[in-house]
């Protein structure tokens, strides 16, 4: 008997469970259904108290947030960002089209540096899936467009996000992914992130920039603000 | 790991005289609890939200075998391999082969606490494979030799300068003039040296906090980012999970996870949450070349369809220790395995035995904390008391102990013999202890008046009394 027969047999042994298609039912419909829980009412409010928590929450985890009119107004603001504190004018990206549409060749100086990170990257920007309001969460997805290393290589995270792709919950911004990639697909990594990276492991001190980014700036694209 | 369960008693009677420990276990004393607590006031659903995720792991649970097969299946269609295995012997070997068939000489391991349960850093050592520790919690004690006090903060009986002296130790090809006092620094420097084993390493393994049914998708929840780093530069990425932690989808994920971090470290959400399916996709620039997820049972399956199936749900969040009277005076060591505090006691002899574990359920006060923190409102006082009676049914408390509870329940179940007798015993200590309103010693229970006194009675039982009210009125 391999090691799969026995725990399975072993389990249903247990459970005093046999092949029961109720219950093979059951959990056939709960699997298609994905009922949802209960959800905090914090973030079921109108778009511009969502993206105003959004905002809020994400401020409390210590990333810094920015809100801009439109997606031209972004290479001026990143570019504005490595300045003010003094970093080199160089930041690594992805393929995302909506961040390859934007006017980087205004900003004569910035270098970009092209596809996954390979660890000397000191800025990283990405743009983001969508935002979760509840937490200051934002989502993430691998690919080409936005590759997971940027996410954790580099030392200032820069992420792109739009006001419209800001949910109230944590379900929602899942059941976007799950739209977007198909029911019972998904990317390789989804990644949620909820402030800069910290550790509390030495007597409960917190320290930001543990391994990953030590600062993340959050720029809300918000092109339809009374949409 | 050495298993010193059977040496509790040894064990915090050291701890208690440890007094760099003491000193650490402050920490844990004043944050966690404050921190959980901010976080529940302020989320009103916070007690809807336990019941939630209750029931989301019983059903689970009640049908883990359909869940399991439907998970492996949705891993295979990712592209990603999924092992099984019985034992902690099993796990090991299936983990060794997967490294061994990617000519892994190191690897970097993301926090988990099924692979200290397995014992499997040892393991890989043993055969010539180098694993590293990149939580800064459990790196330190890696450099130490140790193994986690806590199960969410491994290096919490530390002090900051203890970790100091360990770094110049170890990292000696840094300046010795090196400026050490402030956490900053030693976080930084630990950061620096990390950073290259990840590249370097040929395999990353970390553990799960979730398996997902519905999409075949493991996820870990860290502070730091290390996981995620050890899972996206390395070839291949290995998740080692026990059978339990399987959910049935994103939203019952979604639910567990709203009470998972605000009662661990009263975060509302973790900084990394991280959803894993399968290897990179054609066109990915990065992420693992191969995924494999190693299925571990290692007793659990023993535990359904018994009075400690409730303790599969535990999601590993830590408040039980955080709020635990005897975890704050002895620390995690002293319970002797991998698994400390009250959901160390109920779980280590289900996986070790009660022979081995028995005292671990006997080091509690009863005073209820563990379970009313718990967000997976896991009934550890009942359970702990469950194994205290698994334990006398099996003869293995002390003599002495065993003839008084039997000498107790010849009286308890006489109940006109026990008010006789402590109507006549009563009086007498009254009269006896009347002087100091204590004892300080007393015959036949000297192992109990050692360390604490006897208050005196005040002359009737409690029996007497209320028969002596109802007369009255």
């Amino acid at each position: 008997m391999t090691g799969r027969d026995a725990i399975l047999a072993k389990v249903r042994q247990s459970l005093g469970a046999g092949d029961d298609p109720a219950r093979r039912q059951a959990v056939a419909e709960r699997l298609k259904a994905a009922p949802q829980g209960v959800i905090p009412a914090r973030g079921q409010l109108p778009r511009a108290e969502r993206v105003a928590l959004f905002r809020s929450m994400a401020e409390k985890l210590l990333a810094s947030v920015e809100r801009v009119a439109g997606y031209d107004e972004v290479p001026g603001r990143v570019a504005a960002y490595l300045r003010e504190r003094n970093l080199p004018a160089s930041v690594r990206m992805g393929a995302d089209a909506r961040l390859e549409a934007m006017p980087w060749a205004e900003q004569k100086t910035l270098e970009l540096r092209r596809g996954a990170s390979d660890g000397d990257d000191a800025v990283g920007v990405s743009h983001a899936g969508g935002g979760i309001a509840e937490t200051g969460t934002l989502l993430l997805t691998s690919g080409p467009d936005n590759p997971t290393s940027i996410n954790f290589l580099t030392d200032h995270h820069i992420v792109v996000v739009n006001a419209a792709d800001i949910e109230g919950d944590l379900e929602s911004a899942l059941a976007k992914v799950r739209d977007r990639y198909g029911k019972g697909a998904m990317p390789r990594t989804v990644n949620l992130i909820s402030g800069p990276s910290r550790s509390g492991d030495i007597e409960q001190k917190l320290i930001l920039g543990a391994h990953g980014p030590r600062a993340l700036h959050i720029l809300v694209v918000d092109d339809q603000a009374d949409g | 790991m050495q298993i010193t369960s059977p040496a509790f008693k040894r064990n915090a009677h050291a701890a208690l005289g440890d007094a760099e420990l003491q000193k650490a276990l402050g920490n844990v004393r004043s944050g966690f609890i404050d921190k959980r607590l901010k976080a529940v006031e302020a989320l009103p659903e916070f007690d809807r939200l336990r019941d939630s995720a209750r029931a989301i792991k019983n059903h689970a649970l009640d049908n883990l075998d359909l869940y399991l097969e439907a998970y492996e299946e949705k891993v295979r269609d990712a592209g990603g391999h999924v092992h099984w295995a019985e034992t902690a012997a099993d796990a090991r070997r299936i983990v060794l082969d997967i490294c061994r068939a990617a000519g892994a000489k190191t690897v970097t391991k993301g926090k988990s606490m099924i692979t200290e349960e397995i014992a499997l850093n040892g393991f890989l050592e043993e055969n010539g494979i180098r694993p590293v520790e990149t939580d800064l919690g459990e790196y330190i004690i890696q450099l130490r030799g140790e193994h986690p006090s806590h199960i969410i903060a491994p290096a919490v009986h530390l002090t900051k300068d203890q970790v100091e002296a360990d770094f110049r130790r170890v990292h000696g090809h840094l300046p010795a003039d090196r400026d050490l006092s402030e956490h900053e620094a030693l976080l930084y420097e630990a950061r620096r040296v990390l950073r290259p084993a990840y590249f370097d390493a040929d395999v990353g393994i970390t553990g799960a906090n979730f398996l997902v049914a519905e999409t075949g998708t493991s996820i870990i929840v860290t502070n730091e980012g290390n996981g995620d780093l050890t899972q996206i530069l390395p070839k291949v990425h290995v998740v080692v999970a026990s059978i339990e932690k399987i959910v049935p989808t994103l939203e019952d994920a979604a639910q567990i996870l709203r009470v998972l971090a605000r009662s661990a470290t009263g975060q509302e959400m973790s900084v990394y949450t991280t959803l894993s399916t399968g290897p990179r996709r054609p066109g990915d620039p990065d992420g693992p070349e191969q995924y494999h997820v190693v299925l571990i049972d290692n007793g659990r399956s023993a535990m359904l369809g018994t009075e400690f199936q409730d303790m599969l749900r535990c999601i590993r969040c830590g408040a039980c220790m955080n709020h635990c009277p005897v975890y704050h005076a002895v620390g995690g060591h002293a319970y002797g395995w991998v698994y400390p505090g009250p959901m160390g006691a109920v779980l280590t002899p289900s996986l070790i035995g009660v022979d081995k574990g028995g005292h671990l359920p006997n080091a509690s006060t009863f005073c209820g904390r563990c379970e009313s923190v718990c967000p997976m409102k896991i009934p550890l006082p009942k359970m702990m008391r469950h194994w205290r009676e698994r334990e006398f049914e099996r003869g293995l408390n002390p003599a002495v102990q065993r003839s008084g509870l039997k000498l107790w329940a010849f009286f308890a179940r006489r109940p006109r013999l026990y008010g006789a007798v402590t109507g006549l015993v009563a009086p007498l200590l009254s009269a006896f202890g009347r002087r100091k309103g204590r004892f300080t010693k007393l015959p036949l229970a000297g192992g109990w008046t050692e360390f604490r006194d006897l208050p005196a009675p005040q002359g009737r039982t409690f029996m007497q009394q209320v028969a002596r009210d109802r007369r009255a009125r």
